[in-house]
């Protein structure tokens, strides 16, 4: 499948950490999407910076590096479901407005606008049944079919990403889909991310 | 009068992009368009030349077309007095002092209802761009049509009469498109974020050959071997020329460079030429600025100068989207530019670009980069990818067609 996105403003924004905080609490599910799963298919082409558009404003409009660090060390991976994500993003902010409450109050650089993703897929003329299909299929697919089925598809097939899953489970090639799993998504850019898949699967092939 | 503009004489087609985004991102769009099974479409915005929403227009006609969407594309005319209105209505909605009339908003209705009666809005969706044409909705009947309200320009903080005058109509809209969650207002209708767009094939952005960039430079006596700074933009006080002048001078304490402002007046903004009179008067003793008023058919040398630049500056007050950053960023130029309106939405401060706040920051992020031309380099890369990514035409097209999915409830 291939998604696509359009971005809905809520207007929802946050001047300060302790209104982040509230919006954090308060938005929809499509709103901690967007800012953790969908801002890092957004800037794909970079490593640098946060992924994650929470831990990017504490850094640059709040000047609070301790706390961007701990939100952006906030692995989505590890979440299966979005509202385990929100709480963790919460009880991460909540820790450290505890610790440095001067923070709360203290008026960000620029605001942060919290906008949910409307998200709609397309099938493409791409239906695999092979490994050698599936490196085919894997090349030629754009940046956000990629991010569709290895990224945001964590919170459909947990604990794993489609490709793994559908690796595993119907081509039997538990290793592999192992492999590809622990391919880190915040250390590559997305392209990055495609080489290492087809590095790995192409080895698989030659192995035979 | 109608100008009726349907590209139907032009041969653009979004496979001619596939060069640029990659065979799959043209199939996927294509894939979008399918679900929308030929529905028809009209755009109607307030002027055909001049202005980054004509440019767009321009080319997301035909590819609206190319796709399978029949479109058409017409402009709502006016005497120089409703665009004397707009325009005081533009600077309104952007906060600046107007002094609100009767007259005014009287002449308003009266050219819309002009428009009215010449335009027919039969096509299954109707986009008006920018607050021009806002009171069109007026033709809007019940259950015919999907309406968005596409406004390219800032108003979060507009002066409190002109926005209940024009508010009245943005509320009668499906959904209102913003090219930055912070342009928006309260409002009872859904709100999309809608970047605006750069075409990478039209003659303001395509590659050119290094002799026709070493010609122009010639044509306009720019010295190629030193450093320039460039700005280009139309001669409005909101672009502020002015303060470019000032970081220039203040960066020529230290560094030797030239500059060059480079724009025209669009056919809706009569203000422009006042400007242009205060911009060349501030230049004239300082042989190194280069102030080139350029028609409207000069895509083409804006591009070379865009190349030529050594860095691109976009000092706005005030900016709907600034759609000249992205320009730069495509051309993987460094970018220096104001923290205001749509402009970090494209300029990531220290990944893509340079945010300022000031002439005196301005002109030390311009001393920085002359200083640093590796992180220069860095900084223009990341930059392309950023609009290859959000900002190109093709990605445009796209928002319209989840749009148009999610209005008629096909999401």
């Amino acid at each position: 499948m291939a998604a696509s996105t359009l971005l809905r403003i809520t207007g929802q924004r946050a001047t300060n950490l302790a209104e982040l905080l509230e919006g954090i609490r308060g938005c929809s599910d499509a709103t901690i999407f967007n800012h953790t799963f969908q801002s890092l298919e957004q800037h794909h082409f970079l490593t640098e910076g946060f992924s994650n558009d929470f831990a990017q404003w504490a850094l640059a409009a709040c000047n609070e590096p301790q706390l961007a660090e701990r939100l952006a060390s906030l692995d989505i991976r590890h979440y299966e479901t979005l509202a385990a994500l929100r709480a963790d993003l919460v009880a991460a902010m909540e820790s450290y407005l505890r610790q440095v409450p001067e923070a709360a109050y203290r008026k960000g650089f620029e605001p942060f606008y919290f906008s949910e993703a409307v998200i709609v897929t397309v099938p493409t003329p791409w239906q695999v049944r092979t490994l050698a299909e599936f490196c085919e299929a894997l090349a030629h697919v754009s940046i956000h079919t990629l991010h569709y089925h290895f990224v945001a598809a964590r919170l459909r097939t947990p604990p794993t990403n489609d490709f793994s899953y559908w690796l595993g489970d119907s081509l039997g090639l538990k290793e592999l889909a192992e492999r590809i799993d622990e391919i880190d998504i915040y250390t590559n850019t997305l392209e990055g991310v495609r080489e290492h898949i087809l590095e790995e699967a192409s080895a698989w092939l030659t192995l035979g | 009068m109608t100008q009726p503009l349907s590209a139907a004489g032009k041969a653009v087609s979004l496979d001619d992009y596939q060069p640029v985004v990659g065979t799959a991102e043209v199939e996927e769009t294509r894939a979008l368009a399918q679900r929308l099974a030929s529905r028809s479409v009209k755009m109607v915005n307030s002027t055909a030349v001049g202005g980054g929403v004509a440019e767009v227009l321009n080319r997301l006609v035909p590819l609206l077309c190319d796709v399978g969407l029949p479109t058409s594309w017409e402009v709502m005319t006016g005497g120089n007095d409703f665009f004397e209105v707009t325009k005081a209505f533009h600077n309104a909605l952007h906060g600046l002092s107007y002094e609100t009339s009767w007259q005014a908003f009287e002449l308003f209705l009266t050219y819309t209802e002009q428009n009215l009666q010449r335009l027919s809005f039969d096509a299954d969706f109707v986009v008006i761009h920018d607050p021009q044409p806002v009171a069109l909705v007026k033709a809007r009947q019940s259950g015919a049509a999907h309406w968005a309200w596409r406004c390219h320009i800032d108003i979060s903080n507009p002066q409190p009469l002109v926005w209940d005058f024009l508010g009245q109509f943005v509320r009668r809209y499906d959904a209102a498109l913003f090219s930055s969650p912070n342009f928006t207002r309260s409002l009872p209708i859904p709100q999309y974020l809608f970047f605006p767009a750069i075409d990478p094939l039209s003659q303001k952005n395509q590659e050119l050959d290094a002799d026709f960039i070493r010609s122009t430079l010639e044509k306009f006596s720019i010295d190629p071997k030193r450093p320039i700074l460039t700005q280009v933009s139309r001669f409005d006080r909101l672009k502020d020329p002015l303060g470019v002048i000032e970081a220039y001078k203040l960066v020529r304490k230290y560094k030797d460079c030239q500059l060059v402002l480079a724009g025209g007046g669009a056919a809706d903004d009569p203000e422009g030429g006042q400007v242009l009179s205060e911009v060349r008067a501030a230049a004239e003793k300082d042989p190194d600025i280069h102030v080139l008023e350029l028609p409207p058919w000069s895509a083409v040398e804006i591009n070379a100068l865009q190349r030529a630049a050594t860095i691109i500056i976009q000092k706005s007050l005030r900016e709907g989207f600034g759609l000249s950053v992205s320009e730069a960023l495509w051309k993987k130029k460094p970018v220096v530019a104001s923290a205001v309106g749509g402009i970090p939405l494209q300029v990531i401060h220290k990944l893509t670009g340079l945010l300022t706040h000031s002439v005196e920051g301005t002109a030390y992020q311009i001393r920085f980069l002359l200083s640093n031309p590796a992180i220069a380099a860095r900084l223009g890369e990341n930059g392309h990818e950023h609009v290859k990514e959000n900002f190109l035409i093709t990605r445009n097209l796209k928002r319209y067609l989840l749009l148009f999915l999610t209005l008629c409830g096909a999401a």
